[in-house]
C-alpha cells in the first residue's frame, strides 16, 4: 500500500470545496433567461379534479405560464414507469395504475400536483400557485396498508382490484410446511417496519434548459443516476431521444435511494421549458421532499421460524403487506419482493422458506428503495425472530445464532442468493469481544442498582450487494442492466481523468477511485481527477446506489486501467527497446525489470500523443474504456452489539456502548468506510427510535416538517466502536463487497433487541419512542 | 415569505410608534417563531418592527431578592451570565436545554413569553417563581399574563421590556424533550420561595398551555423532597396527546420531572 494506494486514509479531496461552501449544487446554477416553477399540490389524499381556473394567477405579475395535468397528458409525456415487472403466484403481471407527471383527473396523495406556475421569480411564482383555483371533490382515502386490503377499503386505481398490486411467492410452500409439521418448537412475530421518509440534506431540484434551434435538452438534475434519467425520459417519457437530451447531476448533496428515481418535476421542467422557450428552475423546499420524495420501508410482517429438538432451524415462513404508497415509483415492485425476500435466510442456514409478499396502494406519498432497499427489512425481521427464539428457547442470543451459522462457503439458500463467502463467527466473535458480552450481567445488575434498566442486543446481518449480475436480475424482471461503464483518459501530459459512471453524492468517490491509480501506477492523486454526472463527457453509467460503486463501478476502472497500462507497457518497451513482458510500472515509471532503465509516465502518454514512434501499427492515444458485469452479488456481513439503559420513569433510551464487526471485503479508504458506517448506523438508529413518517386514517400527512419528524442528531447516538474481519469478496479482482447500506440494514435490530432485553418484553415496534417503551413497562 | 417591510427600532418608544403608525404590524426579536411562520406564508405583517437592537431591552441585573432579565436579552446570554447562574442556577439550565445553539443564540426571553407557546420552558419559570412582566405599559403578575395556547395578556402594540423573578429560595427545572422539535414533551418547573410558598407550574402538557400543579405543590409544602411526589395521581385528562406523547404518559412525566426537579433544586 502506497501513502495514497488501496487501504491508505487518504483525506478526502472533495471536502475542500464542499466544507468551504464551493460546492456547486443545481440550486447554485443560474442560466440566463431562467425562469422559475411552482407546483400547485393537492391538499387531499383523495379526490376527483373537477376544473382549475388559472385566470386570476395568469394576471399577476410576472407569471409566464399556468400549466397543468390535462396539457401535459394531451401532450403525450408519457406516464411515470416502474422499472421492475413482478409476476404474481397466480401468473399475472403486477397491476398497475397510471401515473401522469401532474394530475389530470384524480389525485391520490397530498402533495400530488396538479398545475405548475412558471414566473419570473420564485417568489412570484409561489404568490401566484396560491391564486390557482382547483376545484376538487374529495374521495374517501386509505393510508394504512391492512385498512387498505379490506373489502370496502376506498379503491384507488381501477386497474389494481382491491388495491393490490401483486401478491408473488417465494421458496417452497411444500418442504416449508413439512419442517414446521416436525418442528420441536416454532417462534411466531409480528413486526411493522415503520415509514422512514429519506431527508437528503439537499432536497430535490432541476432546472431544464430548452434549445429550440438544436431542439436539444439540458436538464441539470440531483440525480444518482443520470445516465439512467436520461434512458426513462428518452425512451419512455417522449421528451427528446438521447442525443437531444443531456443529463447533469453535479453536486448532489445526498440521495439515500431518493434520487434514484425520475420524479414528475423533472418532467414537467423539461416540458415547461419547451413550451416557455426559457429555462425551467424548479428547487423543492423541504415540505416538498416530506410530501413528494419516495418514502422507505412500510411493511407489516408475520413470521413464523420453526426449530428443531437441537435449536436448529428448520423452517421459516413469512407473510409481508407492502405499501406502496399511491403510485408505483420506478424500482419500487422489486424492494420487497428480490431485495427483501431473497435475504430471508439471514446469516442461516434455513432448509426450507417460504414468503408471500403482497404489494398495496394506499394514498400515501410513493414507496420505494431507501437505503438498505428491503434488506433491512429482512434482516430486522429475521433479527428480531433470533431474538425472540433465544428468548422463548431459553438459550444465549449469540449462542443460538452461532449453533445456525452458514459456516460452508460457496452456499446456496432457498431463496435465490448464493453466498460466495463469509466467516459470520469471526464478525460475532469480534463484536462480542469488542463489548465485553460476558461481563453484561454484572453491568446490567450495577445498573439495576442505579435504577435503570440495561439491555444488550445483537444483530447478526447479511446484505446482497454490488448490484447486480445484468444476466440475473433480467431474469427476474428488471429493466435494465446493472453493469457499470469507465473510462481512462491519460493525458499528453500523463495526467489522468477517470470516467466513471457511478455517481458521487456524499460517498468520496473523488479521492478513493483516486486511490486505484495511486495504487496500480504510483502517481499521487492530485494527478487524477474523476469525471461523473454528466451524460455529455461520460458515455454511460448505471448510477450509484445498492452499494455498488466499489464493487461494480471501480471494477470496471480496473478493467480500463488494465487496458491502458498493457498499451502503455506497450509503448514504454518500445522506446525502452525491451521485451513488453519485461516492464513494470513503479513509482509512476515504467521500468524494465532488473535493470535502471526507465521512463516515466508522462514521456509514456506524451509519445502515445506525438506518435513520433510508436511500435508498428498502434493507435495513437492512451485512452481505454471498459464495461464490467459483475458475476454475482456481493455479500457484506457483520455483527452490530448495542448496550443501552431505559429510565423507567420516562421511557428514554440512552446508549452505553455500540460496536459494529463488519466484513466488507477489501477496504480502499478505512476512513471514508468508517463515515459510511456512522451515517448508516445513524440511520439504523434513527428508525428504531425516532423516526417515522405518519399518515391519519384520511391520507392526512402528520409528520411533514422537522418539527415534527424526528431525525436523529448527534446527541441521539453514541461513539461507535468499529472493526473489521475480512473476508474477500470472490465475485471481483478487488474483492469488495461494498459498505454503503450495512449500518442502515444491521443497526435497528440492535437496537430494538436490546430495549426488549432491557425491560424484559418481547414486543415492542419501531420507533421504540420513550412513550411507547414507557407504556410497555408498564402494561399489564 | 410575503412582502414585508422591515423597521429597526432603536428605542422602545421609537418601535411603539411604529407600530401605530402601520396597519398591521409584528414585533421581531428573536425572529426563531415569527420568520418561520413568516417563511411557510401563515403570517403576512405588513411591516415587521425589530426589537433586537434595543439597548434598553438588554441584559441582566441582579439587585437585592430581584433578578431582572430584559426582554430581548438572548438565551445564551441568560445562560451564561454570572447573576442568573448565582441567584438562580434553574434559570440557566432551563436556558442550555431550550431548543439547539441556533435557537439559543438568537432567541429571546421576551418573545418566548410574548408567544407563550404551550411547550415553551420560559413560560414554566415565570409561573412557578411568581416572576413579573414589565411592559411599556404596565406591570403584569405571571399569574395573570399567560392566558392559554399562544395568549397572553399583552394588548395589541404592548411591548415586554423586562421579567422581574423573585430570588427563590430553592428551585429547579426538568424537562422531558420532544424529539424533533426539542421543545418541553413536557417539562416542570419546580420553586420555594424565601417565605416558604411552594410554586410548581408545568409546560408543554396542558391544552391549555402551562399550569400550576396544585397537587404536587402541596405534597411538597408538606415534604420538599421528591418522595413526597410518589404517592400524588396526575389525571390523564384536559393533557396533550400528539404522536410523541399520548396524555398518560405527560400525566407522568409531570410527576417524574416535578421529582427530578425537586431533586436538582436539592
Ligand atoms: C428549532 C426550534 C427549537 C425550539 N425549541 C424551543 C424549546 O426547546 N423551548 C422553547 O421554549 N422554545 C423553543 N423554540 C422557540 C424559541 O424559544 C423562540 O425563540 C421563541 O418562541 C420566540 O422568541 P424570539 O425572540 O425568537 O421571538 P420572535 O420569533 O421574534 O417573536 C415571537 C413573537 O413574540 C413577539 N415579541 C417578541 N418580542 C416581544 C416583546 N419584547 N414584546 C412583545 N412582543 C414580542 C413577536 O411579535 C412575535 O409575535 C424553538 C424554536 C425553534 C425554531
Amino acid at each position: 500500500m502506497g501513502v495514497e494506494g488501496i487501504g491508505a486514509r487518504v483525506v478526502r479531496k472533495e471536502d475542500k470545496r464542499f466544507i468551504t461552501g464551493k460546492g456547486r449544487y443545481v440550486d447554485d446554477i443560474k442560466l440566463v433567461g431562467m425562469t422559475h416553477a411552482h407546483f400547485v399540490r393537492s391538499p387531499h389524499a383523495h379526490a376527483k379534479v373537477k376544473g382549475i381556473d388559472s385566470s386570476a394567477a395568469l394576471k399577476m405579475p410576472g407569471v409566464i405560464a399556468v400549466l397543468t395535468g390535462q396539457q401535459i397528458v394531451d401532450d403525450k409525456v408519457g406516464n411515470l414507469i416502474c422499472g421492475w415487472a413482478i409476476t404474481s403466484k397466480d401468473g399475472s403481471p403486477m397491476k398497475m395504475g397510471a401515473w401522469p407527471a401532474m394530475a389530470p383527473e384524480t389525485v391520490r396523495f397530498v402533495g400530488q400536483a396538479v398545475a405548475v406556475v412558471i414566473a419570473e421569480s420564485k417568489n412570484l411564482a409561489r404568490d401566484a400557485a396560491e391564486a390557482v383555483v382547483v376545484n376538487y371533490e374529495e374521495l374517501p382515502a386509505v393510508a394504512d396498508v391492512q385498512a387498505a386490503i379490506k373489502s370496502g377499503a376506498p379503491q384507488l386505481h381501477p386497474e389494481a382490484p382491491g388495491n393490490q398490486v401483486y401478491d408473488w411467492v417465494i421458496g417452497d410452500e411444500g418442504a416449508t410446511d413439512a419442517a414446521f409439521a416436525k418442528a420441536a418448537n416454532v417462534v411466531k412475530l409480528d413486526v411493522t417496519n415503520n415509514r422512514l421518509a429519506p431527508n437528503a440534506m439537499e432536497p430535490r431540484a432541476a432546472i431544464a434548459d430548452y434549445d429550440a434551434a438544436e431542439e436539444h435538452f439540458t436538464l441539470y438534475t440531483t440525480s444518482q443516476n443520470p445516465h439512467v434519467a436520461r434512458l426513462v425520459l428518452s425512451a419512455f417519457y417522449n421528451i427528446a431521444p438521447e442525443h437531444k437530451l443531456r443529463v447533469i447531476a453535479p453536486d448532489v448533496g445526498g440521495g439515500f435511494g431518493s434520487k434514484i428515481f425520475i420524479y414528475p418535476e423533472e418532467m414537467v421542467a423539461l416540458w415547461a421549458s419547451k413550451k416557455v422557450g426559457r429555462p425551467v428552475k424548479w428547487t423543492g423546499d423541504r415540505t416538498e421532499a416530506f410530501l413528494t420524495d419516495a418514502h422507505g420501508r412500510d411493511h407489516v410482517t408475520h413470521a413464523e421460524m420453526a426449530f428443531d429438538a437441537s435449536n436448529k432451524i428448520i423452517g421459516l415462513k413469512v407473510k409481508t403487506y407492502a405499501n406502496f404508497g399511491a403510485y408505483m415509483s420506478l424500482f419500487s415492485s422489486s424492494v420487497p419482493t428480490y431485495l427483501y425476500a431473497t435475504l430471508l435466510s439471514g446469516q442461516y442456514n434455513i432448509p426450507a422458506i417460504h414468503a408471500e409478499v403482497v404489494g398495496v396502494y394506499t394514498n400515501t406519498t410513493p414507496v420505494d428503495a431507501y437505503r438498505g432497499a428491503g434488506r433491512p427489512e429482512a434482516s430486522y425481521l429475521i433479527e428480531r425472530l433470533m431474538e425472540t427464539a433465544a428468548r422463548q428457547l431459553k438459550v444465549d442470543p449469540a449462542q443460538l445464532r452461532r449453533t445456525n451459522f452458514i459456516t460452508q462457503f460457496p452456499h446456496q439458500t432457498p431463496v435465490i442468493m448464493a453466498y460466495d463467502t463469509g466467516d459470520f463467527n469471526a464478525s460475532l466473535d469480534a463484536a462480542m469481544k469488542a463489548i465485553d458480552y460476558t461481563g453484561f450481567a454484572g453491568r446490567k445488575a450495577k445498573a439495576k442498582a442505579d435504577g435503570k434498566l440495561r439491555g444488550i442486543g445483537v444483530s447478526c446481518y447479511i446484505e446482497a450487494c454490488g448490484i447486480a449480475p445484468s444476466k440475473a436480475v433480467g431474469s427476474l424482471g428488471a429493466g435494465v442492466g446493472l453493469w457499470e461503464s469507465a473510462e481512462v483518459r491519460v493525458n499528453p501530459v500523463g495526467t489522468i481523468e477517470i470516467l466513471t459512471g457511478s455517481h458521487s453524492h456524499g460517498q468520496g468517490h473523488e479521492t478513493t477511485f483516486c486511490q486505484l491509480v495511486a495504487e496500480r501506477l504510483g502517481v499521487p492523486i492530485s494527478q487524477v481527477s474523476i469525471v461523473h454526472g454528466d451524460t455529455d463527457k461520460v458515455q454511460f453509467g448505471m448510477g450509484t446506489y445498492g452499494s455498488r460503486s466499489a464493487a461494480v463501478g471501480l471494477t470496471a476502472i480496473l478493467k480500463a486501467m488494465e487496458k491502458m497500462e498493457s498499451k502503455a507497457k506497450k509503448i514504454a518497451a518500445h522506446a525502452l527497446e525491451a521485451s513488453e513482458a519485461d516492464i513494470v510500472i513503479e513509482n509512476g515509471e515504467f521500468k524494465v525489470t532488473g535493470t535502471d532503465k526507465a521512463i516515466a509516465l508522462p514521456m509514456v502518454a506524451l509519445a502515445a500523443y506525438t506518435a513520433h514512434n510508436l511500435p508498428d501499427g498502434m493507435e495513437p492515444g492512451l485512452k481505454e474504456s471498459a464495461f464490467y458485469d459483475p458475476t454475482n452479488f456481493t455479500f457484506p456481513a457483520g455483527t452490530y452489539i448495542c448496550e443501552l439503559e431505559v429510565d423507567p420513569g420516562t421511557g428514554k433510551t440512552s446508549f452505553v456502548n455500540f460496536v459494529a464487526a463488519d466484513d466488507f471485503g477489501r477496504l480502499i479508504n478505512p476512513m471514508i468506510v468508517e463515515g459510511q458506517v456512522h451515517g448508516g448506523l445513524v440511520q439504523g438508529i434513527g428508525q428504531a427510535l425516532l423516526e417515522h413518517a405518519i399518515y391519519d386514517a384520511n391520507g392526512q400527512p402528520v409528520t411533514a416538517s422537522f418539527m415534527d419528524y424526528a431525525m436523529p442528531r448527534a446527541d441521539d447516538v453514541p461513539s461507535f466502536n468499529l472493526s473489521h474481519t475480512t473476508t474477500l469478496c470472490p465475485g471481483n479482482p478487488l474483492g469488495i463487497k461494498g459498505c454503503g447500506e450495512a449500518g442502515a440494514i444491521g443497526a435497528s435490530a440492535a437496537v430494538i433487541n436490546a430495549i426488549t432485553d432491557a425491560i424484559g418484553k418481547n414486543n415492542l415496534e419501531m420507533p421504540a419512542t420513550p412513550d411507547r417503551v414507557w407504556r410497555t413497562i408498564h402494561a399489564a | 415569505m410575503y412582502q414585508t417591510t422591515y423597521h429597526r427600532a432603536s428605542s422602545v418608544d421609537e418601535a411603539a410608534s411604529l407600530f401605530g403608525k402601520s396597519s398591521e404590524a409584528k414585533f421581531l426579536a428573536g425572529g426563531q417563531t415569527l420568520l418561520p411562520v413568516m417563511k411557510q406564508r401563515l403570517a403576512s405583517p405588513s411591516d415587521v418592527i425589530d426589537l433586537g437592537k434595543i439597548k434598553e431591552l438588554q441584559g441582566v441585573e441582579l439587585s437585592g431578592d430581584t433578578l431582572t432579565i430584559k426582554a430581548a436579552t438572548i438565551y445564551y446570554d441568560i445562560m451564561t451570565n454570572a447573576d442568573v447562574k448565582k441567584a438562580i442556577p434553574a434559570i440557566a439550565h432551563l436556558t442550555s436545554v431550550l431548543g439547539d445553539p441556533a435557537v439559543r443564540h438568537r432567541g429571546t426571553i421576551g418573545g418566548s413569553i410574548a408567544n407563550n407557546d404551550p411547550a415553551a420552558d420560559f413560560p414554566a419559570a415565570l409561573l412557578a417563581l411568581g416572576a413579573t412582566v414589565k411592559t411599556n405599559k404596565r406591570s403584569i403578575a405571571a399569574d395573570d399574563f399567560f392566558k392559554g395556547l399562544f395568549t397572553t395578556a399583552l394588548e395589541d402594540g404592548e411591548i415586554i421590556t423586562a421579567v422581574s423573578f423573585p430570588v427563590p429560595a430553592k428551585a429547579g427545572y426538568e424537562k422531558m424533550r420532544h424529539p424533533a422539535s426539542r421543545f418541553a414533551l413536557t417539562g416542570v418547573f419546580v420553586a420555594q420561595t424565601k417565605s416558604g410558598e411552594v410554586r410548581v407550574a408545568a409546560t408543554g402538557a396542558s391544552q391549555n398551555g402551562v399550569m400550576r400543579v396544585p397537587a404536587i405543590e402541596a405534597a411538597l409544602k408538606a415534604n420538599w423532597s421528591p418522595s413526597a411526589i410518589d404517592g400524588v395521581t396526575i389525571s390523564a385528562n384536559g393533557l396533550l396527546a400528539d404522536i410523541h406523547g399520548s396524555a398518560e404518559y405527560r400525566a407522568n412525566l409531570v410527576k417524574v420531572m416535578a421529582q427530578r426537579a425537586v431533586k436538582a433544586a436539592g
